[in-house]
Order: C-alpha cells, then structure tokens, then sequence
C-alpha cells in the first residue's frame, strides 16, 4: 500500500511537470515568429498587423477558452487602448513602452467596471451585453470629437523612439519587431496564467460552474479578475495599432472588429493560446490568397470557408489533413 | 454543544408550490444521518438550501452554530460545508488530478495564485494523489473526467467532495446509477470516512441507509414526517406505509 501511494504520487508529480513543459511545436512557432523578419523584409507591415490581431484574439482566448464567457464587445478595450495610446502621444507622451503601459492601465480599469455585466446571465445575454457595452464606446467616441477627431480620427500623432533606442520606419520592421516582442511578452505571461492554479480554475468553472462552486472557487471573483486581464492585453493590442500606425480612427472600436476577433479563434480554436496567433495568421493569409484571386468577392469566399469550418468542425478539418499528411509521407517514404 | 448543521424552520416556495415546509433538521457532531423519503419529498431541494444553491423563503441555517442562510456556496465551502451531486457534476475535459488539485489548492489558500505552478506545490499534488489513491482513481487520474467509466465518474464526484476537507458531508444518492459490482467501492470510501466528519446521506437504496446510518429522518411532501434511530424508523408501522413499502420486508 505504501509504494502504491508512493507511485501514485509520483506519477502525479510527473503530470504536473509535463503540464508546464514547452513543447517543441510551441518553440518551433516562435523561431518562424522571429525568422520572419528576414524572411519576408517586404512584409513587415502585414506580420505587425497579424501580430496586433493576434494579440486581440489571445486576449479573447483568456475569456472565451478558458472562462467560457463570450464577448462580441471586445473592440471596446481594443479603442481604448488605441485611444490613450494616440491620445498621450499627442499630448507629448511619445516614448511608446510608457504609453503602453498606461494604455493597459486604462483599459483594465474599464474592463474591471464593465466585468460586472458579464458575470450572471446566458452566453446570448453576453453576447448583447458586451455588444452594447462596445457600441456605447463608438458614440462617447463620436460624440466627443473634440478629443478623439471622430469619424476623421486622431490625427497628427508622432511617437518617439522605443525606450528612447528605436526609430519606427517606413517599411514596418521596428513595427513588427516591437509588436513581436509585446506580443511574445504577453503571450509568457499569458501562458503562466492559465497554468497556474488560477487558470486551471478558471477551467473548472468554464466546464461545469455549479461544482466549480461546490469546491470553494469563488466563480463570480474569477471572472472578473480574467475579464479586467482581458481587457488590459486588448488594450495593449490596440496601443500597438495606435503606436505603430500613428493613426486612431473609430474603425479600432467597431464591431467588426470583435467580430473578426471571434472569427480568428474559431479558426485556430480556442483554450490552447496559439489559436488566435494561428487563427490570426490563417485569417490574413486566406485574405490576402482571396483577395487576389477574386477582389471583388473575397468576403464571399472567407464567409464560405468560415461557414465550411464550423458546419464541419475544426477539430475534423485538421484531423483530415493531418491523416492526409500522414499518407503522403507514408508514400513517400 | 452547536449541531454540526442545523436547518430552523426552513421554508422553500417556488410559487405556489412549497418545496420545502418548516423543516427544521439537526445533524450532530460525528453524525452519520440519512435524509429518506419518496420521490418529490424534497429531498434534493433541502440539499440546495443547504449547499446555498437555493436561498429559502424563510427559516435560518447554522453551520456549526454560525448563520450562513445568506453566504454564497464557495464560501460555505470555506468554512467546511461540501456536497457531492446526484447527477455527476465533474469538469468534463480536465483529468481527475487537476480537478482534485484544483479543489485542494483552492482549501489551502492558492487557489487564486496566478504566476504559481503546481509544479513547485508538492504538498498540494502528494495531498491530491493522495485522495485519487483513497477513491481508486490513481490510474486514471491523468484522462479525461469525462471518459472514464461512470463508477469512477462517481469515485470523482466523491473525491472533489473530500479534497476540500469538509466538516460536514452532503451525499446525494452517491451511489446512484452505479453497478452492482461496483457499489460496494463507493460505500466502503463511505463508511471509511472518518468520525470527525459528519455526514448526511440522501438515499434511495434502503440497504445503503440501513447499513450506513445511525439516525434517520423521513422527509414526506416536503416536511419531516418522522425522525428517529435506524431501528426505530425501521420498525415503525406508518413509514412502512407511506414509504417503505416491501422494501424492508424482505
């Protein structure tokens, strides 16, 4: 009995261990992640733009994949950290670290105040309480022309070198090394959060509230403590977007933009973390492809992907590709 | 001395309807007290008032002499207060470990540490293969709750339960929908559970109760029809009749 226990607690020790190990697939991404940079030196203003979106998407991942809550709202927190972010640049705050910083702040303070609506109620009742809460943004945002330059946005912003070190250049490659490293940054500690025992509640209460509460976890505390996370990263997201376009317009607050934001994890898939990087990827890739073959109706044939992907199934698309992976280089070999 | 829990008067109305009349349940120290009673006696919504699932229209109830009529689950969890569920109620794609570590971590006070890692918690992983170990779930601990057969599925359901140390027990028909063959692993965990534990088993299965519990009270349309020791309630004429039927004929 007594080795038995020994061994049940070992093999426990060990899943634990595994649990927070890097896999190789995971180093894989981010060596790509840096090495294109010289790869594609042409492309650095789309990789900062898939960067961005994939920061957005990651901050929706925190909520949807592990907490289970779903927001169709989450451009609010983009627009306000894209907001403070011009806003302070014109004020005279051009060093962008700084700005994205207090950027973070701001956006964590409104997603603490509105984490609140999210806490009781359906996934359809979220769904409109975030709409609503991100359509109200638009119009402070409208309304308030003076400050935000409405619908003609936020002009004349010019933004320092970064810690005072690096230049932004026209060709987008302090852009998206910036933007990659942010993006990396968030993403560890990201990746702590959701291993750690915090994270692994926040699970818990996803799959199955009422026993989440049954064993003391305090569901409602937690979902506003990983919503005001959220909101911050969105945040940050969105100061890069100000930071690295030098441009703020009412589009960083629109629908669409949350909306995409949902679409890109339902590409890549939820509750891993990399599913918004990928879905990101995927997402600019499959524009770009489409676009070229069709200008006019690219958005028929994303919608139609998009469609085929969630009547099918991600996990089933990808199982078939891999199986077909499997025996091309069965034959091959 | 303070009743480990207590109900005073508790009244449960949804509606019209009255779920739950003027109950007024005492469960001591050490107890081991079954809740009988046919079906749609209550039984189940008592559990939820306990468990503060549900907030009664009226009526107070003590834990350990506090009032906790108006705390939140979680926090009666805090204080000692765990059930388990008459239909499963586990995390579906966490494997037992994390379910149980989660639970534990939550107990000693870590359960909201963000930058932590199990990893460098060896009290709270050894205390969670621990339980697995008790319920005999140490060797799939590592799958998926929701693909394990449903015996242990019921193991599971008890070793959340157990994970955050309780005071006082909650069993809602733990043996519910088990196997035969396997039953008897669920009521031997139950009857190993020790004394400071006080438990109230909500029951179907007369052999579970006749074998587990000391005292017994008989819940009928949503009152405490009748209360007394195991032999008492056994021997008396009117639950044979509204309840018991053939089941202790035999």
């Amino acid at each position: 009995m007594r080795s038995a226990t020994a061994s049940a607690r070992e093999k426990a020790r060990q899943a634990v261990a595994d649990a927070t190990r890097w896999q190789t697939p995971e180093l894989a991404f981010w060596a790509v992640a840096i090495a294109a940079i010289f790869l594609f030196p042409s492309r650095h203003l789309l990789l900062n733009e898939i960067a961005i979106v994939g920061l957005f998407a990651l901050s929706i991942d925190l909520i949807l994949g592990y907490a289970g809550i779903v927001s169709l709202g989450h451009a609010a927190f983009f627009g306000v950290g894209a907001y403070t972010a011009g806003l302070l640049a014109k004020a005279g705050i051009g060093e962008p670290v700084a700005g994205l910083a207090i950027a973070a702040a701001v956006a964590a303070a409104v997603g603490f105040a509105t984490s609140f609506l999210v806490i009781r109620g359906s996934d359809l009742t979220r769904l409109m309480v975030t709409l609503s809460v991100a359509l109200v943004f638009v119009e402070i945002a409208n309304r308030f022309e003076s400050i935000t330059g409405g619908v003609d946005g936020l002009l004349g912003i010019s933004m320092g070198p970064i810690l005072g070190l690096f230049e932004f250049d026209f060709g987008g490659t302090t852009a998206y090394c910036y933007s990659l490293a942010v993006l990396f940054g968030m993403f560890l500690v990201a990746r702590r959060l959701v291993r750690s025992p915090f994270g692994t509640s926040l699970r818990a209460l996803k799959e199955n509230r009422l026993r989440a509460g049954a064993i003391g976890i305090p569901t409602a505390r937690r979902i506003v403590t990983i919503y005001t996370i959220s909101a911050s990263i969105a945040g940050v997201a969105g100061a890069l977007l100000a930071q690295t376009t030098a441009f703020v317009s009412l589009e960083v607050l629109d629908f669409a933009r949350s909306a995409d934001g949902l679409l890109i994890l339902v590409i890549g898939g939820s509750g891993y973390l990399y599913g918004g990087l990928l879905g990101a990827i995927a997402f600019a890739l499959m524009r770009d492809a489409l676009s070229s073959l069709t200008p006019a109706y690219w958005m028929f044939w994303m919608g139609a992907i998009l469609v085929a992907l969630v009547v099918v199934g991600r996990e089933r698309v990808v199982a078939k590709f891999a199986a077909a992976v499997d025996r091309l280089r069965g034959s091959g070999s | 001395m303070n009743f480990a829990l207590e109900t005073k008067d508790l009244v449960m109305r949804f509606g019209g309807f009255v779920a739950t009349n003027r109950v007024s349940l005492s469960v001591a120290p050490g107890a081991r007290h079954a809740l009988i009673g046919p079906n749609g006696a209550g039984k189940t919504t008592l559990v939820n008032l306990m468990a503060g699932v549900l907030t009664p229209t009226e009526g107070a109830i003590l834990l350990d002499g506090r009032d906790i009529t108006n705390a939140p689950v979680a926090a009666r969890v805090g204080i000692g207060l765990a059930r388990t569920f008459q239909i499963n109620q586990i995390f579906a794609t966490m494997s037992p470990l994390e379910a149980v570590s989660v639970a534990v971590s939550q107990r000693v006070g870590l359960g909201s540490s963000m930058f932590g890692r199990l990893s460098q918690m060896p009290e709270i992983v050894d205390e969670s293969a621990d339980i697995l170990e008790r319920l005999r779930l140490a060797d799939v601990m590592d799958d998926r709750s929701d693909r394990l057969p449903y015996g242990k599925q019921r193991a599971l359901e008890l070793a959340l339960a157990l994970a955050t140390r309780p005071k006082v027990l909650l069993l809602d028909e733990p043996a519910a929908g088990v196997p035969e063959s396997e039953r008897h692993e669920i009521l031997e965990i139950v009857a190993s559970l020790p004394r400071e534990v006080s438990i109230l088993l909500i029951e179907h299965d007369m052999d579970l109760v006749f074998s587990f519990a000391e005292t017994i009270t008989v819940l009928v349309q949503g009152a405490i029809f009748l209360e007394g020791s195991a032999q008492d309630i056994a021997a008396d004429r009117r639950v044979r009749e509204v309840y018991l039927g053939e089941a202790i004929d035999g």
